[in-house]
């Protein structure tokens, strides 16, 4: 076989490369391997991933092609590469959540997520970086450096899931995991050009998975398409009793969803969110889609969500002062780092922590420490846990006109390294359209919707009724087969060394 | 509401953090701004309106208390800690 075409393998969705696999055109190992040296070739530049799981991996692609051989059937993603956020556990694989502080930690089991990925045989390459703790949206807040936009080394992947994002868009994995607090999954998923859902919460045990905040958080895919993301769903999604919040709700078969039928969708379009920041081209390219699901049947009706504005200040006294309990636990005794400090425990404590956490970790256990602390309880977070509930409320009526909401993921695409860095505020507005979904609970899809002219990807954010993924699919899947916007790659040159 | 250097250090003592002065500086300008940006908030009426922690949580679901298989052995877990002894975490004396 030629070098070309082992490149484009590493670039087919997972649901082509499974008929190439089961046909006999391909093997797991042939596969897993064009990805691997695609990491060779682009990781240097792109850095996306913190650990490389080489040698499993290979074992785990050749288990597979045994498999085929001997006439078994097998999972659309078995031999499948698959890249693991890095705040997710694996057994005998160090779980860094990109922090000096869990330095050494190797994880003693498998998330629930890994367990189901493992149990159909899906090829797990490595693990990825990310904002430390989950904590950014750009991916420089990795204590192991920035992650860069397969599209343009010089911007931002985002983030948190930034390594997961410009793993799968660089063909450096044909899909990933990441998890989504704010926006982690989808904000990426629009700023490399590619699908992410971040599912109702509770559709995916998080058992496995490195706290943040836990009324927030939520496991999803990462694909090249819409047909991927059900593919990976079908693994990933169901009840699990190691998760008290995992739902006691059926998993449906997403691919059944996968239908261009959407004669009669109601699409809420709500105007908050065409006003003042929003890029002209970001703008055009939301508007253009949505006209083009109308062309298919679906109905756009004006909607209003008017806490709209609220949901950036209610995140940011909720997710602090949720993350500054769930990394009290950080205290250098039964895991991670620990600073050398022998004589006094609570010194021990206050260096460990102190060492062990970048700046934007500690801004937010501060932050959400003063949320929590006396006399200030009601003031923050008690406000911010009512205007939570007036914006559930606006969800709720907007859903009595609509099936589905379509805005824009993101203000603008991707930004540069460095620009917001130094100034947490802007760097938290980047999240703007994001964070209503994780605090209202509802799933969230972003798919490619067009580029600006700089050729850079624009996402467009769909939301769903609570677990009805199946109407985002149905949306995205008919949009999909009508564009092209996702089978675009960027210009690999200007990554390769 | 302005944060003052007494109220961070105290916030930054049930944190169980400590921050060089300059660090100190830049997280107070920080936090004021971030607070100041929060103070939103206060511009809507939330007098009668039941606060949301979780969305779709009804109530704590209950298991029979048993034995299971751990997804882990003791030595295993314990093999992570920075400091131990036999099957121990070693810290520093808390008791005189």
């Amino acid at each position: 076989m030629n070098k070309d075409r082992v490149k484009d393998l590493a670039l087919l969705p997972a649901h082509r490369l499974h008929e190439l696999i089961v046909s006999g055109e391909t093997t797991s190992l042939e596969i897993t391997e064009s990805v691997l040296a695609n990491i060779e070739r682009r990781d240097p530049v792109i850095k996306a991933y913190l650990t490389v799981l080489r040698d499993s991996a290979l074992r785990a692609a050749d288990r597979v092609d045994r498999k085929v051989k001997a006439g078994e059937r097998i999972n659309p993603l078995s031999g499948i590469p698959l890249a693991l956020k890095d705040n997710m556990c694996m057994i005998g694989t160090e779980t860094t959540c990109s922090s000096r502080i869990l330095k050494g930690f190797v994880s003693p089991y498998d998330a629930a997520v890994v367990e189901r990925l493992l149990a159909v045989d899906s090829v797990i390459v490595g693990k990825t970086n990310l904002d430390e703790f989950a904590m950014g949206s750009s991916t420089e807040n990795s204590a192991f450096g920035p992650t860069r936009n397969p599209w343009d080394p010089e911007r931002a992947p985002g983030g948190s899931s930034g390594g997961s994002a410009a793993a799968v868009t660089a063909g450096e994995a044909i899909l990933a995991l990441g998890s989504d607090t704010g926006g982690s999954i989808r904000q990426p998923a629009a700023f490399c050009g590619i699908v992410g859902l971040k599912p109702t919460y509770g559709r995916v045990s998080r058992y496995g998975l490195v706290a943040f905040a836990s009324s927030l958080d939520q496991i999803g895919p990462l694909t090249r398409d819409v047909t991927d993301c059900a593919l990976l769903m079908n693994v990933i999604g169901g009840h699990d009793s190691r998760d008290s919040t995992s739902a006691e709700i059926e998993c449906p078969n997403f691919t059944k969803s996968l239908t261009t039928d959407i004669r009669g969708l109601k699409m809420g379009v709500p105007r908050e969110y065409f006003q003042e920041g929003l890029d002209p081209e970001v703008e055009r390219s939301i508007k253009g889609a949505i006209k083009l699901l109308e062309e298919f049947g679906a109905e756009s009706v004006e909607i209003s969500l008017p806490h709209y504005g609220y949901a950036l200040a209610v995140y940011y006294i909720v997710a602090p002062a949720e993350a500054s309990s769930n990394l009290a636990r950080y205290d250098g005794v039964k895991y991670g780092y620990r600073h050398p400090e022998r004589e006094n425990l609570l010194d021990m404590y206050c260096k460990t922590k102190s060492e062990g956490f970048g700046p934007e970790v500690k801004r937010r256990i501060m932050l959400g420490t003063f949320a929590l602390s006396s006399g200030y309880y009601d003031a923050y977070y008690l406000k911010a846990q009512k205007v939570r509930t007036l914006i559930k409320n606006d969800f709720d009526q907007a859903f009595k006109k609509c099936d589905i909401v379509m805005i824009p993921t993101t203000p603008t695409p991707a930004f540069l390294i460095g620009e917001k860095v130094d100034d947490p505020l802007q760097m938290y507005l980047s999240d703007v359209f994001t964070l209503s979904v994780n605090l209202t609970g509802l799933p969230g899809m972003v798919i490619p919707c067009g580029f600006s002219s700089g050729r850079l990807p624009i996402g467009l954010q769909m939301i769903g009724r609570a677990f009805d993924e199946k109407t985002l699919f149905r949306a995205a899947y008919t949009f999909e087969q009508n564009t092209d916007h996702h089978k675009q790659t960027p210009d690999f040159s200007k990554i390769e060394r | 509401m302005k944060i003052t250097r007494e109220m961070i250090d105290h916030v930054a003592k049930l944190a169980r953090l400590k921050f060089g002065e300059r660090e100190l500086e830049g997280f107070i300008s920080q936090l004021n701004e971030i607070l100041q940006y929060v103070e939103k908030l206060n511009e809507l009426d939330t007098s009668g309106v039941p606060p949301t922690s979780h969305m779709f949580f009804e109530k704590t679901p209950m298991r029979e208390d048993k034995v299971r298989d751990v997804p882990s052995p003791t030595d295993k877990l314990i093999e992570n800690a920075p400091r131990r002894e036999e099957n121990f975490y070693v810290v520093p004396r808390v008791i005189e």
